[in-house]
């Protein structure tokens, strides 16, 4: 069973305005508390040892000297946690395998990447836990290993996983293979499409890992019982999940882990998996101490996901009268030393933007001596669509036509059927076609050197399990109890907006708090951009629940009919034209008498939200190109986004521009840079270069509002189609400044510069 | 082991504090004074989110010993409303719904404060270049510049 | 565990006492922008931290017999800050300036810069362009010697055990006097340069060049002084065609290498163009310096 509530149009008092994020005053003065924030009597510090190979076999481990030294008092390895057999479960976009997860977390029989961890201490200060990371002794045999996707493809490329087949091709492969898993989305015949097209274009593409750069680093601080309870506070995306990992990786029971999330510091996917709390629970277990884990900056770069690097191969076909006749695209996906990169979604959504009748992708999921990939916004969206935008931009240009123009032609509506299964209900991508070009930016004149791309970009949202409960407290006002994560979008707020509209009581009435695991019902993670749709419908359904049992209560007290008593403005009044009419009673009225009348009134909600709206976006970038150095630079940038509704315009705006310039930092100069010896040369923010304030010029942003007809206030979910564009449209943009299509991300100046030269005939 | 006795001005107020000489002003704050306001964001002085003045510079604190701070004046997040009273910046952002995760916020807001003490009438390009030192991965700098732009115009009275 | 110990010397001879007989390793604390990342990351271990910004000759900006003398241990901020010396040398200060954040160069020194010896340091090439002089005092008493001659490679000097650097001296300027310093960095902050160019040159009255120094960043083991490229401006009006020449003359003169931050090959594209740049920027700043 699933929960949809139909959309309804009516006038609306606090949905659509701004007012203040609970959250904020905390914020602005310190006083929220994060993960490294957090702490207890006694506890200790845990730190990680990690492989210095990219590759190795591990030999033996002894920890006998770490555990002498005064001060140490616990330390784990691969003996402390059970093996775990192959078994699936969702986190956030991808689906992990615990077999996995239990080896990412303490490498077992071989460490796959730099920075693996190995061991963990507990010392009872940080330099001693650092000092006996130095007297443990890990004697490994070096393998070769391979960095690169489409090297770790090759038949005779070093072999992480001896057992591994791949999957999805028939008959099973005699040989194992780096390709963990072959997937394909088929509709119509692209054969026979392309035979209909007068221009096909071929493009082969490649994009480098990049890092979801939250400013917080993982932390946690565990406190495990001798009476087998933990406590666990940490900042993560999903509570609920991290606990049933921690449970399973432990072999504890879920009832005996209670999980808090701290305020979180930037997640953006990273923060769906687990890394160091079961670590912080074992450590605990062992030492019979709390233990706090917090990464440095080095160890969030070395260790825990960036996003997939990609080869993407694109194949489009169109007549010379602009229709897309057929569209292909071969995506290979670096998942790192596991299983499990986003080439799923990736696969998805790279022609959906498009109502096209022939398509053929084939997907590959190939594991490589790098960190398991995490999700990352839109998961590997903007990596297939930086391919399938760069080509349709090329295709448009090719056949004479205005890029807005060839889009529309070609545009997804209501009723398109996708080639990943789903026949779309009402969308909002046309209308942000048309909003982009009767935008103000879309005509303004380009100087010299300067060049303007556009490209669009398109996301699911998903809905998922959810919970939530609404106390209506002694005085009328109201605490929202959220299971999802705010993270850091505002959509606490959002979802007391909604609860004030359906209560028809003022915004600062009702309180919003995000529960930990006891609190609640199970919550999903705060992933897909399903926070405000998901959460946002369980705080309806609870409100409503509130509103029912609230009228009953008045029914009851002024000894009416149910039907004669309606819920209006935040009082309970008689029905209009109802011959039992009464004395309307307020919430605060009927909260002063709850007690004696039947017991405190609260709304409940324990849904799978289901209905989910697809997202639109269109961006506009202009660019300005040095010719001798290669830097580009970024004039302007618009954002038009269909988001189904924004209940707090100003925080969708946050999310369009904070998506964009992530967008931005992808398609210029973010990167892992891996030595020959397989070690990451950038683990900072020195190197690993995301951008600061100079780079960037205002962003602006156009809201389309193109209800979700299977929400109350007709939210789509907005946080991840506004990094899927930003890659493409640069490059466009650069294409028109230059007259060269770069293919290859990033756009960093050294290969611009270089393709600039090559063109020039310099090189 | 060996520790030093320091003594400092923290918002105001005399403290006394012992730290090893390694221990950085950031340790000191978080661990020993309990002032989580000032984050940890990278321990390399690249993203600015422990930002603090000492005699009224604007330094990273992962970047200054603990012992370092033998007779200085320290100002901290913490210290920056006086009562119930938001200084204008904090309003602004508040205002401006220039926060989303918030973890760069006591950094950001700290080197706007110290950007408007020298020059009340910064241009966008000025409050960029000053805050390039603050990363913040949500918010695309957008609503922040904007935020300390306004902040500017209110505290000169425009 | 061994511990590390803290020392505020108050005069330059103290300092030179505690650097020179220490058996371990000493290191000296100026803004510590370079030296505590060293130190988290475990790549040094100290046993004693020499801090010298107590030293009064270390952090003061004095003018004395027609030069700047600036304290080792004075920060970038402070310099910045320094309205005389920013507007007689415009392009120390452009170096100076993309020393990291306001925050590191609230904290960085001109002598930290210097004596860290990175071959990419901003401030040095500016310096050596400018002509500096730097004071150094240690065992065997006090010495000057030409900035460029300071840093022989990455991270190594020409120090001797026990000498500090305590000064960097810059003459006054005259009219028809400019320098600047330019960089190449993929962000527009934040940054280590990819190459960095310091120019600094000298007009007569009608126009033509006669004094100039180059140097280049990042290029080699360390910040080089390029005589080759300033002969290429000296004695014309630094027209198109010398600019030219002196760019082509900083290529020639580079010999980078292919490291995380860019390739060998994009490092000598750029040499001459920042060179050139650099070179158009301390022209115009001569020009209207009369």
């Amino acid at each position: 069973m699933s929960t949809m509530i139909k959309y309804e149009e009516k006038e609306l008092k606090v949905v659509g305005t701004r007012p203040r994020r609970p959250d904020g005053v905390d914020k602005v003065t310190g006083r929220a508390r994060y993960g490294a924030d957090y702490k207890l009597p006694g506890q200790l510090i845990g730190k990680v040892l990690r492989s210095p190979h990219a590759h190795a076999r591990i030999k033996s481990i002894d920890t006998s000297e770490a555990e002498a030294l005064p001060g140490v008092k616990a330390v784990v390895t691969r003996d402390d946690f059970p093996d775990l057999a192959v078994e699936y479960a969702a986190a956030g976009e991808l689906t992990i395998n615990f077999h996995d997860v239990t080896r990412n977390m303490m490498a077992r029989e071989k460490v796959l990447y730099d920075g693996h961890p190995v061991a963990a201490v507990a010392a009872t200060c940080e330099s001693i836990a650092r000092a006996a990371l130095k007297l443990i002794k890990v004697e490994y045999e070096v393998l070769p290993h391979v960095i690169d996707v489409v090297a770790a493809m090759q038949p005779d490329a070093p072999l992480l996983h001896e057992e591994q087949y791949t999957e999805g091709v028939k008959p099973r492969p005699e040989k194992p293979s780096n390709i963990a898993k072959r997937l394909e989305f088929k509709l119509g015949d692209v054969e026979a499409g392309f035979l209909l097209a007068d221009v096909i274009i071929e493009r082969e593409f490649n994009t480098k890992p990049v890092h979801q750069g939250y400013i917080e680093p993982q932390a946690c601080l565990a406190s495990y019982t001798e009476d087998g309870q933990a406590e666990l506070w940490t900042s993560t995306q999903g509570h609920f999940v991290f606990r049933a990992q921690c449970a399973k990786l432990l072999q504890m029971d879920i009832s005996k882990i209670r999980v808090t999330p701290t305020e979180i510091g930037g997640g953006f996917g990273g923060k769906n998996n687990i890394y160091n709390e079961p670590l912080a629970i074992a450590l605990s277990r062992k030492s019979h101490r709390p233990v706090k884990m917090v990464m440095t900056r080095e160890e969030v770069f070395r260790a825990t996901g960036p996003t997939s690097g990609g080869n993407v191969k694109v194949k489009l076909g169109a007549t010379k009268d602009g229709k897309i006749t057929a569209a292909q695209a071969e995506l290979s996906f670096q998942a790192g030393a596991y299983p499990g990169s986003s080439v799923s979604p990736a696969s998805m959504c790279a022609f959906t933007r498009y109502d096209l009748q022939n398509v053929l992708v084939v997907g590959f999921d190939v594991t490589c001596n790098r960190p398991k990939v995490a999700a990352y916004r839109a998961p590997g969206a903007p990596i297939a669509v930086f391919g399938v935008e760069s080509v349709i931009d090329e295709m448009a240009k090719k056949l004479g036509l205005d890029p807005i123009a060839f889009r529309l032609k070609n545009a997804a509506r209501a009723g398109t059927q996708t080639y990943y299964g789903v026949k779309f209900g009402p969308i909002g991508y046309v209308e942000t076609l048309e909003a982009a070009r009767a935008h103000p930016h879309y005509s303004v004149p380009l100087g010299p050197n300067q060049g303007r791309g556009i490209a669009t970009g398109f996301w699911f949202n998903i809905g998922n399990e959810t919970s939530a409960t609404l106390n209506i407290n002694e005085d009328g006002t109201v605490t929202l109890m959220l299971g999802t994560i705010d993270v850091a979008g505002g959509s606490r707020a959002a979802m007391a907006m909604m609860v004030a509209e359906e209560l028809g009581i003022a915004f600062d009435r009702v309180r919003p708090h995000i529960g930990d695991t006891s609190s609640l019902g199970f919550n999903f993670i705060t992933a897909g951009s399903r926070g405000t749709f998901s959460s946002g419908m369980a705080s309806v359904v609870a409100a409503r629940e509130a509103i029912a049992k609230l009228r009953a209560r008045v029914a009851r007290i002024r000894e009416v009919p149910l039907e004669a008593v309606v819920w209006q403005d935040g009082q309970a009044r008689p029905a209009e034209a109802s011959p039992h009419q009464f004395v309307p009673m307020s919430l605060a009225d009927i909260a002063k008498v709850a007690g004696k009348t039947g017991g405190t009134i609260a709304g409940h909600a324990e849904i799978n939200a289901q209905g989910a709206g697809p997202g639109f976006g269109t961006h506009i970038v202009d660019v300005e190109v040095d010719r001798q150095t290669g830097a580009i630079k970024i004039l302007r940038y618009t954002v038009v986004q269909d988001v189904g509704r924004a209940i707090h315009p100003a925080y969708v705006e946050g999310q369009l521009q904070g998506g964009a310039v992530q967008g931005i930092g992808w398609a210029l100069n973010e990167e892992y840079v891996y030595g020959a010896d397989g070690i990451l040369a950038n683990p900072g923010f020195l190197d690993y270069r995301i951008p600061v304030a100079s780079d960037l010029p205002f962003i602006d942003t156009v809201i389309v509002e193109v209800p979700n007809p299977n929400h109350p206030y007709g939210v789509r979910g907005c946080g991840e189609v506004p990094i899927i564009a930003p890659l493409a449209a640069i490059a466009n943009a650069v294409e028109n400044a230059t007259g060269i299509r770069f293919c290859e991300l990033p756009m960093s100046p050294p290969r611009v510069l270089h393709a600039m030269d090559k063109a020039a005939g310099k090189e | 082991m060996a520790r030093h006795q320091v003594t400092a001005t923290v918002n105001g107020d005399a403290v006394e504090f012992l730290c090893e000489t390694g221990e950085t002003l950031l340790e000191v704050l978080r661990d020993e004074l309990n002032l989580t306001g000032t984050k940890e964001g990278c321990g390399t002085g690249d993203c600015g989110a422990c930002s603090v003045t000492v005699d009224g510079r604007l330094v990273c604190s992962c970047l200054v010993l603990g012992v370092e701070a033998e007779g200085r004046s320290i100002e901290t997040i913490e210290g920056m409303a006086v009562g119930a009273d938001l200084h204008v910046l904090q309003r602004k952002f508040l205002e401006h719904d220039a926060l989303q995760c918030g973890i760069c916020m006591s950094g950001i807001l700290i080197a706007s404060r110290s950007l408007l003490e020298r020059n009340p009438d910064p241009t966008e390009s000025e409050v960029r270049f000053w805050l390039a030192g603050n990363l913040c991965r949500c918010t695309g700098y957008h609503k922040i510049v904007e935020a300390v732009l306004d902040a500017a115009r209110e505290m000169r009275g425009a | 565990m061994s511990e590390m110990r803290y020392e505020a010397p108050t005069t330059l001879a103290a300092a030179v006492v505690l650097l020179s007989e220490t058996m371990g390793s000493a290191r000296v604390l100026a803004g510590g922008t370079d030296l505590l990342i060293q130190m988290r990351a475990g790549r040094i271990s100290p046993e004693l931290l020499i801090d010298i910004k107590g030293i009064p000759e270390m952090t003061s900006i004095l003018v004395e017999n027609g030069c700047y003398r600036v304290g080792a241990a004075v920060t970038g901020m402070q310099l910045i800050e320094h309205e005389a010396f920013a507007k007689e040398w415009p392009g120390v200060i452009d170096g100076v300036k993309l020393i990291g954040s306001i925050q590191v160069k609230g904290r960085a020194t001109l002598g930290g810069n210097l004596c860290n010896a990175s071959p990419a340091a901003d401030s040095v090439p500016a310096l050596i362009a400018a002509g500096a002089v730097v004071s150094i005092i240690g065992p065997a008493g006090g010495r000057e010697v030409a900035v460029e001659t300071i840093a022989t490679g990455p991270g190594r000097t020409s120090l001797a055990r026990g000498e500090i650097v305590t000064s960097i001296l810059l003459p006054r300027r005259t009219p028809y006097c400019g320098d600047a310093y330019l960089r190449f960095t993929p962000r527009t902050e934040m940054d280590i340069a990819v190459v960095g160019a310091g120019v600094s040159l000298t007009l007569d009255e009608q126009g033509f060049c006669r004094q100039a120094r180059v140097a280049l960043g990042a290029v080699a083991e360390r910040a080089l002084l390029v005589p080759e490229a300033a002969a290429a401006l000296i004695g014309t009006r630094v027209d198109a065609a010398a600019l030219e020449r002196l760019a082509a003359a900083a290529r020639a003169a580079s010999r980078p290498i292919d490291d995380k931050r860019a390739t060998r090959e994009f490092r000598l594209k750029i040499a001459g163009v920042m060179a050139h740049r650099a070179a158009e920027i301390a022209l115009e700043r001569a020009r209207r310096r009369n």
